[in-house]
């Protein structure tokens, strides 16, 4: 994280600079161009952080931790310039941080909204929770069928084992 | 199309009736030259000696070589090699790949690399489909359908792998399931849940007796071993409630049948071998019939070519 913290501004030296304002509101309206990340769970944010690369990022990344939210009390947010992700990287994002807000923004124009869900097949992502699993072993990919969204119950693909994505 | 064999939980009624028949053909002639110029490669990762001899049995009775190890001690997996390897190395040889594995999962993973179709001969604790498939023929065989039946299974429920395969292949047949086994190896609430998904009915019995057996068309004994339990106490308390003896098949129906894996220690009373109910050594000797079958469809030998054989010695 040592060289994430030169690039990575914080929301309150952020508000404090462009002058009040909720922070929420300055973040998204500041993007021109590129992806917001929002109502990630406070507990999870330098998971995301980790996951989406963001410490090896050349463009300008603007992150908020601990801000108010009404939906959840506390909530981060994650505002990325000039970069959008592919639907594989979504889907990890979905495994660490279900239930968070995507928002793509063109121009100064929100184009897309919405919540990323898990998707029906996770590949590579999560490990067999079997110590004797064949992908435990092996130098290979692993590969889950989801069979309970809601309860992020998955299930190898290889050895049958079912168990839960973290809540 | 891949025709590997992984597990027998996707089989549908008709793919199950349809081995059967197969295997029945075998059954009436074992002996052909039906795989002559073909070779069968038997990886066993894991030493079974039975399960080994038995698919061997079936290559060789139908005129095919068979090349493989049988001691994994003797195998470039102990130099580190990966399974991947190893398959991919055998697939260069080898026709098809009967396989044993000590991992979950591994005979899965085989069946997607491989050049050619792979048997999964048991991976762990996870799935041994050849084991179900000469089960359900032997239930077939002994009752004259699968319909139906009422099937007690008696033992380890908890840890009972071929019991397990067992309730899930029958699911396309209607029957009653009757499970009796001690608390500490009591069936797993995740295949309660499967029978009540797929409208299975099920009973849980705590005793084992002449009245409790007297409904039964097939007992189906495991065996409760010692390992398992973390409360040696609780072993010895219970080791001996889940004997069959003798006199407990007193009520037993005419057409019930007594089944059993093996190796058997001594949940059979030997004095049981030589009562009519008993079928364990026979339903061995249907593996062999079950596995010429299982080696057939996965090599794409069709029931009609085998109807028709003309190398039958």
């Amino acid at each position: 994280m040592n060289n994430a913290s030169s690039q990575i501004q914080s929301a309150s030296s952020l508000t404090g600079k462009e002058g009040g304002g909720s922070a929420r509101s300055l973040i998204v309206s500041a993007l021109d161009h590129g992806t917001v990340i929002d109502h990630i769970p406070c507990d999870r944010l330098f998971e995301v952080i980790e996951l989406l690369h963001l410490q090896d990022m050349k463009s300008k990344v603007t992150i908020g931790f601990n801000l108010k939210s009404q939906k959840m009390g506390t909530k981060s947010i994650i505002k990325i310039a000039d970069r959008f992700f592919n639907d594989e990287e979504l889907n990890q994002l979905s495994v660490v941080a279900p239930d968070v807000t995507l928002v793509i923004i063109r121009d100064y124009e929100v184009v897309e909204k919405r919540p990323v869900s898990l998707p029906d097949e996770l590949r590579g992502i999560v490990r067999c929770d079997n110590p004797k699993c064949i992908t435990n072993n092996e130098p290979m990919r692993t590969y889950f069928h989801v069979i309970d969204k809601p309860n992020g119950l998955i299930r190898c693909h290889y050895c049958n084992h079912e168990q839960k994505l973290r809540k | 199309m891949n025709r590997s064999l992984v597990t027998i939980a996707d089989h549908t009624r008709e793919k199950i009736e349809y081995l059967i028949r197969m295997a029945q053909e075998f059954e009436h002639h074992p002996n052909r030259l039906l795989l002559q110029g073909r070779v069968v490669a038997t990886l066993f990762f894991e030493p079974s000696t039975r399960t080994r001899l038995s698919f061997e049995t079936a290559a060789n009775r139908l005129g095919a070589r068979v090349i493989g190890f049988a001691d994994p001690k003797v195998t470039s997996g102990t130099k580190g090699e990966t399974l991947k390897d190893t398959i991919m190395m055998v697939s260069n040889y080898a026709d098809i790949i009967v396989m044993r594995h000590y991992l979950e999962g591994a005979a899965r993973y085989a069946s997607e690399i491989a050049p050619v179709p792979i048997i999964n001969a048991g991976d762990g604790a996870n799935q041994h489909p050849s084991q179900t498939m000469l089960d359900l023929y032997t239930i077939y065989q002994t009752q004259g359908t699968l319909d139906n039946l009422n099937i007690y299974l008696v033992g380890d429920l908890k840890y009972g792998r071929t019991v397990h395969s067992l309730l899930m292949a029958m699911r396309h047949f209607n029957p009653t399931f009757h499970f009796i086994a001690p608390d500490e190896l009591a069936m797993p609430e995740l295949y309660k849940q499967y029978c009540r998904q797929y409208n299975i009915r099920y009973v849980e019995h705590q005793d084992f007796d002449a009245d409790v057996i007297a409904g039964a068309d097939i007992l189906y004994m495991t065996r409760v071993q010692r390992e398992r339990f973390t409360d040696l106490m609780e072993y010895e308390r219970v080791k001996d409630r889940y004997l069959l003896k003798l006199e407990m098949l007193a009520k037993a129906r005419p057409n019930m049948r007594i089944l059993h894996p093996l190796p058997r220690v001594n949940e059979i009373e030997y004095a049981i071998d030589d009562d009519p109910h008993a079928y364990y050594f026979q339903q061995a000797r249907n593996g062999l019939f079950a596995r010429q079958a299982l080696i057939c469809d996965a090599l794409g030998i069709t029931l009609e070519q085998v109807k028709v054989d003309k190398t039958i010695i």
